[in-house]
């Protein structure tokens, strides 16, 4: 791939621990802000202290901007993995080292432009405690960068002023360092890169935002009140921006009264009973997980799907099995989500690409979860909740108003003769539901025991299966109600992709790289389970498809073999799993496999 | 006897209370437990309780996990609202219940099963959050449903039915409650209604997590010679140490002193619990005083109010959370609206 201006890729190796987080989100936020696209993806370690981390920050005028495809430079600032890091960069690119100390002339290679600038040595020399010493030798990092980049300094000054205007002595600290970084780099290197920025103006309807700070907003729009969750990575930042949002939004300032509650629990099997037990009560409740924490909901699940009470629950996935790799991204709760549970279960799921659907899409979950009295999984992940994207402006409709679903009031119950808790009205395969403390007219025994229409204890086999009929026909009937799948189309293509979730910007990419290849492909995103019928057709229209997922065993392929029509052979896997987000280079080197079908069918 | 329909008339001459209701409207349907189970009295104790309170019945929401214990909710107060959830997760369900809508008396019926081995640590964390709710273990040492195997209330050579012994240590859901905090722990018999009514009383007007140990012998299981929770032992070694009136809060309070100068404890809703009983030197809010007493009786059925405190806050009021239920916020006042998702952009970018 050429470089150039506005367009390429820096990677930053670095120790976690180590203060590297604020000195890469100064350079991302200042390269938004000069209104380029942009993307940072943050790939660290499951641990606070020591291990390595990277940090790659992926510019490009056309606005690819999933995962990078190579390094054009890489700032190689972990002596642990310097050997690796080394040989990433692209030929022709550059590395940035510290040169305090010599290099491993093993190491080095002809085809790579070294840049040396001794960080560690001018931050001990300008700085005298040892903590600050070590924060300060990124900041000078990121000031090499101003120069080698050309990142405009005005913007970076006002972002440190923004961050530490009121702390004097650190707002210096940090001047200080992006200068020593800056006049090294400028007065040893001819500055810029051949690759560098130039201001554009693609960000100004543009925030930068992560996905369960999204997520959080998206509830707290929706009038979520009781949250119950148990801290796991990677979905611990949305209940903590849930939070902070409900200190801002719904507290008074003065009495300290809190329209909401927050209840971190003992454990998943809790959470999931107290976001039932408070939308038993009306409230609407949800909790945020991660697949390990799905685990142990399964048994609750089944309870809220059966006794039909509404439940949001967010998945950040992570890399499983079991503990798996819990701060890397993939795609694999699928089936467990799905079919979550004993016995004959199937759930609600809503597939978020990017912040700005999880904003919206939790919402949705909500309206969802209320009218359909089931519960509803927000499948995001660790790529899209984790770390920050650049989103269209989220925007809200001040008319919305929660969609409760059938509820009856008192009132209403006295135009009723009797209550009866599973009992459908006309045609429609939800029931009506009741409250507690509304009326002694509506009470009810709500049980995961066996149970006939009119909420009763049954073991009789007719009456089971007569509600057990309802639920598949209730699920199905939400199939309209789910987002509908985006789906793009190019003028002669026979072959259809399919995908999910946050692969969304690797497969576009890959998409317009092959169309200029003479291999164009036409596009399908799911937003939502079930699959309703442009699903279906879809599938139907092309000689097959490709399904490109973050999982090993192609479970959004196997889960439309089991739930549309589509045969087998039409839906060929492309699973990419190694936890690090997707790539176009991943989808292309798996088409490039596919060189001889694809010649058959398009030449 | 499950195939017998209750009666649906009531007798004229029933007295009814402040909110005109009978002791027939807080009834459930009839009890499938087994016949002279002591669960069916805890269920009896229940009614009375909830009908001297007044407590309007569709105010009042029942939960309970799995096992014998979990099906009495249906035997008591048809009018509310009942959630029989998953084995040993109802105080979860509860405590969200509770946090959407502080203002139902909340009524939780477990086991020892249900409470002390699948759902122990759902209990602790419930105690500590101080849920305000009365719950309720019917205690009987077996697993009943699964027709008889040792539970984790079993007591060291208690024997089963077929004569084996239990040789594990007991967890005892007092020791439990009194050691992690729980501001009101009481245990109490079910063969011994007098006591029982007044103890429900105080623990449903107490102003956080009420709980209720009652032995509750299993007639069919763990009724037999060489079980230490059958009636005959529970009878022979009951010791009613701490008797209490309820006095409801509207009532004339009379102050007596008694020998040892502690008298009374008011309860958050302004009833009063007057001790008419106590041991030389007990204090029903020194923690201390209790652990000590229960540890010079060994072997005996300590039963009574053993630890009361209405001083420490509800899991509400430690949120503070309104005085409203949160389900009754309107829409309005939990949604910011688009003009400030608009401005609070801004910090993001």
């Amino acid at each position: 791939m050429l470089s150039g201006i506005n367009d390429f890729a820096v990677k930053l190796a670095n120790v976690n621990g180590s203060g590297s987080a604020s000195a890469n989100s100064l350079i991302m936020q200042a390269i938004f802000r000069m209104g380029v696209p942009v993307s940072g993806k943050n790939l660290f370690p499951s641990n606070i202290q020591g291990l390595p981390t990277w940090y790659e920050i992926r510019v490009n005028r056309k606005g690819y901007t999933a995962r990078a495809l190579d390094y054009d430079l890489m700032v190689a600032m972990n002596s642990q993995t310097y050997a690796r890091d080394v040989s990433e960069v692209r030929s022709g690119g550059y590395l940035l080292y510290d040169s305090s100390w010599p290099l491993d002339p093993e190491l080095y290679r002809d085809d790579v432009t070294f840049i040396g600038v001794p960080l560690a040595q001018m931050c001990n020399e300008s700085f005298r405690e040892p903590r600050e010493r070590v924060l300060m030798k990124n900041i000078a990092t990121a000031g090499v960068l101003i120069e080698l980049l050309n990142i405009d300094g005005a913007i970076v000054e006002k972002l440190v002023e923004e961050k530490y205007g009121r702390k004097k002595a650190l707002r210096e600290s940090n001047r200080k360092a992006l200068g020593l970084g800056a006049d090294y780099v400028k007065k040893h290197y001819s500055c810029p890169l051949p690759f560098h920025l130039q201001t554009m103006h693609e960000n100004d309807d543009k925030i930068l935002i992560d996905g369960n700070s999204a997520t959080a907003l998206g509830c707290v729009y929706a009038g979520a009140t009781v949250a119950a969750w148990y801290p796991i990575t990677p979905s611990t930042s949305t209940m903590d921006a849930f939070k902070v949002f409900c200190d801002r939004y719904r507290k008074d300032k003065q009495t300290g009264e809190s329209n909401y509650l927050i209840l971190q629990a003992e454990d998943e099997l809790a959470a999931i009973g107290m976001v039932i037990g408070a939308s038993w009560n009306g409230a609407r409740a949800f909790t945020s997980t991660a697949g390990p924490g799905i685990s142990l909901m399964n048994e609750l699940l089944g309870l809220a799907y059966y006794a039909e009470i509404p439940a949001v629950i967010v998945d950040v996935q992570r890399v499983g099995p079991s503990t798996g790799m819990p701060t890397r991204t993939q795609q694999g709760d699928l089936f467990e989500c799905a079919y979550a549970s004993h016995g004959d279960t199937k759930h609600i799921l809503l597939f978020p690409a990017n912040p700005a659907e999880c904003f919206e899409f939790a919402a949705k979950a909500f309206d969802l979860a209320e009218r359909f009295q089931t519960p509803v999984f927000l499948m995001s992940d660790l790529d899209i909740g984790m770390n920050d994207w650049v989103t269209p402006k989220l925007t809200w409709d001040d008319s919305y108003r929660p969609d409760r679903g059938r509820v009856l009031s008192a009132a209403d119950l006295e135009t009723i003769p009797k209550f009866l808790r599973y009992t459908p009205e006309n045609g429609s395969a939800v029931a009506p539901r009741t409250l507690p403390g509304v009326s002694a007219k509506g009470a009810f025994f709500t049980r995961g025991s066996g149970h006939n229409k009119f909420g009763g204890y049954t073991e009789i086999p007719d009456e089971y299966q007569e509600v057990m009929d309802r639920l598949l026909r209730k699920h199905k009937e939400a199939a309209a109600f789910v987002p509908a799948p985006v789906i793009r189309r190019r003028a002669g293509a026979r072959v259809g992709v399919i995908t999910l979730g946050g692969c969304d910007p690797a497969v576009r990419e890959a998409l317009d790289i092959l169309e200029e290849q003479g291999s164009p492909m036409d596009f399908m995103r799911l937003r939502g389970f079930p699959f309703d019928e442009p699903v279906e057709k879809f599938i139907a229209e092309h000689e097959f498809c490709y399904v490109i997922e973050q999982n090993r065993d192609a479970q959004l392929r196997s889960l439309l073999i089991l739930e549309t029509s589509a045969p087998k052979e039409k839906l060929r896997p492309v699973t990419v799993y190694g936890g690090f987000p997707l790539s176009a280079k991943n989808v292309l080197d798996f088409i490039g496999t596919q060189v001889e079908e694809l010649d058959a069918i398009y030449r | 006897m499950p195939s017998i329909a209750k009666p649906l008339v009531a007798h004229p001459s029933l007295v009814r209370n402040e909110v005109g209701l009978t002791i027939r409207d807080y009834e459930g349907s009839m009890s499938t437990l087994c016949a002279g189970c002591g669960h069916d009295s805890i269920t009896a104790a229940l009614i009375r309780a909830l009908w001297e309170l007044s407590t309007p019945p569709h105010r009042i929401a029942k939960l309970s996990g799995i096992g014998c214990s979990s099906k009495t909710p249906t035997y008591f107060v048809s009018g509310a609202h009942g959630f029989n959830s998953a084995h040993g997760r109802m105080p979860p369900i509860a405590t969200g219940a509770n946090a959407a809508n502080r203002e139902l008396t909340y009524i939780g019926v477990s086991g020892d099963g249900d409470s002390l081995s699948i759902g122990l640590g759902h209990l602790c964390h419930a105690i500590r959050r101080n849920v305000r709710m009365l719950y309720v273990i019917e205690n009987n040492g077996v697993y009943g449903l699964t027709k008889g195997q040792f539970s984790a209330s079993s007591d060291v050579g208690s024997k089963s039915k077929k004569g084996e012994a239990n040789r594990m240590t007991p967890i005892d859901p007092v020791l439990l409650g009194l050691s992690i905090g729980a501001t009101f722990v009481a245990r109490a018999f079910s063969g011994d209604k007098e006591h029982l009514v007044p103890i429900l009383k105080a623990a449903l007007s107490h102003r956080g997590f009420a709980l209720v140990d009652v032995i509750s012998p299993c007639v069919t299981f763990n009724d037999h010679e060489g079980s230490t929770k059958s009636y005959l032992h529970t009878r022979q070694h009951l010791l009613n140490a701490i008797e209490a009136d309820f006095v409801p809060a509207a009532s004339e309070i009379v102050a007596e002193i008694s020998r040892n100068g502690s008298t009374s404890v008011t309860m958050h809703d302004g009833s009063v619990l007057r001790f008419t009983r106590l041991p030389e030197d007990y204090d029903v809010s020194d923690r201390q005083k209790a652990f000590a007493y229960l540890k010079e009786h060994p072997g005996e059925v300590v039963t009574g109010i053993l630890y009361a405190d209405e001083s420490v806050e509800d899991l509400h009021e430690a949120n503070q959370t309104p005085r409203e239920a949160l389900v009754n916020v309107p829409f309005e006042k939990l949604c910011p609206g688009a003009a400030e998702l608009s401005r609070m952009q801004e910090d993001f970018r």
